[in-house]
């Protein structure tokens, strides 16, 4: 819990909830007829409503992504290392809106949402949800809070697919789109990780084909394992050495099975955690939603075509010990965006912490990520 | 804005409206510029981290870029000028390098200094060893200008790559002209701008 809140925080927020009745056709066919978005804001909207930002949140993110929900918090949101007033993402200038997806289990409506024409949760009839519907109902979420186009829509990881997509969908709707560790779609090991996960998850012996909770209980033991992989590929070798070594968290090795390194425990740790925090089925969706990634699919494979729509400007953003969305897949949506003739900067930040990097307090990140955001605020006379 | 006088004689050469790519564009003094006073279109490759917080705070659109890497990324012909001011000697390959940079660019606008400068002929003559100057200012074990070549060689290699030399400046360490200099550049010049077309 924080003694108190610090100056440069947003301090305690609140989450707010937008009802949404008009249907949403979503890309697999299906309709959304009626659903529900949670969301929270930072700073305030401008009288022009020039000043708004769209955070958009990577695999198991959610809408809390700066401040405290109340004084007994343990941590603040998930990227409070960059949003507000005097940081990267400057509250005194712009106005931060993030949201809980569609498909996700923290308020907004998603697998464990009551379904209103059974009254028992959706479970697995929940629809299997997109990268392009998620970008539709962030639209939807703008129209409903009076923003035409906003100043910037920036995303990290899958956040930066739903931001790259947003300069595709709504062009004219945004000005400048920053893209930070992400990939123009999942590369084979990619999507091979993944399986592994949620093959974790649907032979979890709890899962009952995806309708764990209208048996009460849950498929923990498989999030969990599903979880502790993911987790693994977040970080580079050097900075899990650097964590945990080969540190053993018994007195001498064991000659057994359970955790006896502090790295094993730690991993059970963070799987225990996310397994009675996070919800199985959206897990599920997350996931498929990255596999299916991919923009280039509709213009032949031609990133730079598919790119050619955009208006807005880009800053890409990778980090050199990310494996799960190395450099190299940044620097794919980079030589697309120079080939479609876009106006594009590009930095490959040195930092040994791999994929997670992005969450973190880089300075060389901050300063990059920072000139940029105060380019856009020059650029709209904020 | 006042550009330094060695960019000012760049930026003379570069059209209205044309499409640049600056090689190593530090601070993005010359893009920045060019943006502003001649609606020119461009990036800027660097790897100095400062410089590219600097290049973005300028509004010039700047990639991280080694260009000891090449411009492989870059389509032929995509850009009707390809710029690079001091960074000919330092590249692993200058000759492979500048066949790439008439590639990408319509026309090549290149700076160096030149190894040929009396002074420098005089400091190795004189002393036995590798010349240190204002525009050299490092030891023969860390300098980055591990190709260091005059404008007689630079023009051989043009030649052997048939390339056409459209325009030379050659000036000394202030970017200055001198009638001395014009008559013997390649004892008396120390930095050479060269403009060249395939």
């Amino acid at each position: 819990m924080p003694q108190q809140i610090p100056a440069d925080s947003v301090g305690i927020v609140t989450p707010q909830v937008a009802r949404f009745d008009e249907p949403l056709l979503l890309r697999c066919g299906k309709t959304l007829d009626q659903y529900e978005l949670v969301y929270e804001t930072y700073g305030q909207l401008n009288a022009d409503k020039s000043n708004a930002v769209l955070i958009c949140h990577a695999l198991s993110g959610d809408h809390h992504a700066a401040g405290y929900h109340s004084m007994e918090d343990k941590k603040p949101g998930w990227w409070d290392a960059c949003i507000g007033p005097g940081k990267v993402i400057d509250t005194n200038q712009f106005f931060v809106v993030c949201l809980n997806n569609l498909g996700g289990c923290s308020g907004s409506t998603g697998p464990i949402s009551i379904n209103p024409e059974t009254g028992k949760a959706y479970a697995s009839d929940f629809p299997v949800v997109r990268v392009w519907d998620w970008v539709n109902s962030q639209a939807r979420l703008a129209d409903y809070l009076g923003i035409e186009t906003f100043a910037a829509v920036i995303g990290g990881s899958l956040g930066g697919m739903q931001a790259l997509r947003w300069s595709i969908q709504f062009p004219e709707r945004l000005k400048h789109c920053v893209v930070i560790a992400s990939a123009p779609k999942l590369s084979a090991q990619n999507i091979a990780f993944n399986e592994v996960a949620r093959s974790a998850i649907m032979k979890d012996p709890d899962f009952h084909d995806g309708y764990y909770l209208h048996h009460g209980v849950i498929p923990k033991s498989g999030l969990m394992q599903a979880r502790m992989l993911a987790h693994l590929t977040y970080l580079s070798d050097d900075a899990m050495g650097e964590k945990f070594g080969r540190e053993l968290k018994t007195d001498g090795i064991q000659y057994g099975f359970n955790p006896e390194f502090e790295v094993e425990s730690y991993l059970h740790y963070q799987g225990e955690k996310f397994s009675t925090s996070f919800d199985a089925n959206t897990y599920l969706l997350m996931t498929r939603a990255l596999d299916y990634f991919d923009p280039a699919q509709y213009t032949d494979n031609d990133l730079s075509q598919c790119l050619s729509t955009a208006q807005c400007k880009f800053l890409v953003m990778s980090f050199t010990t990310d494996w799960r969305f190395s450099p190299e897949r940044s620097e794919e949506i980079v030589d697309a965006l120079v080939d479609a003739d876009k106006d594009v900067s590009y930095a490959r930040i040195e930092s040994e912490k791999g994929h997670d990097a992005f969450l973190i307090p880089i300075p060389r990140y901050l300063a990059t990520f920072g000139a940029y955001m105060k380019r856009v605020a020059k650029e709209l006379a904020l | 804005m006042t550009l330094r006088s060695d960019l000012n004689i760049i930026q003379g050469w570069i059209s209205p409206e044309s499409q640049v790519l600056d090689l190593g564009c530090g601070q993005g003094e010359l893009l920045a510029f060019l943006q502003q006073h001649k609606t020119c279109r461009g990036y800027g490759l660097e790897i100095n981290p400062d410089s590219i917080v600097s290049c973005i705070e300028k509004g010039v659109s700047v990639i991280e870029h080694d260009l000891n890497d090449g411009l492989a990324d870059f389509k032929d012909q995509s850009v009707d000028t390809v710029v690079m001011t001091q960074a000919l000697q330092a590249v692993r390959r200058p000759d492979v390098l500048l066949e790439d940079m008439l590639r990408v660019g319509n026309e090549a606008i290149i700076t160096f200094p030149n190894f040929g400068y009396w002074r420098t002929r005089w400091y190795l003559l004189g002393k036995g060893k590798m010349p240190m100057s204002k525009t050299l200012p490092y030891n023969w074990y860390d300098t980055p200008n591990i190709h260091m070549c005059t404008f007689a060689d630079f023009e051989a290699l043009c030649r052997e790559k048939g390339l056409t030399i459209l325009n030379r400046t050659v000036v000394d360490s202030n970017h200055q002209e001198h009638w001395s200099i014009k008559m013997w550049p390649n004892l008396l010049g120390e930095i050479a701008i060269y403009r060249v077309s395939r």
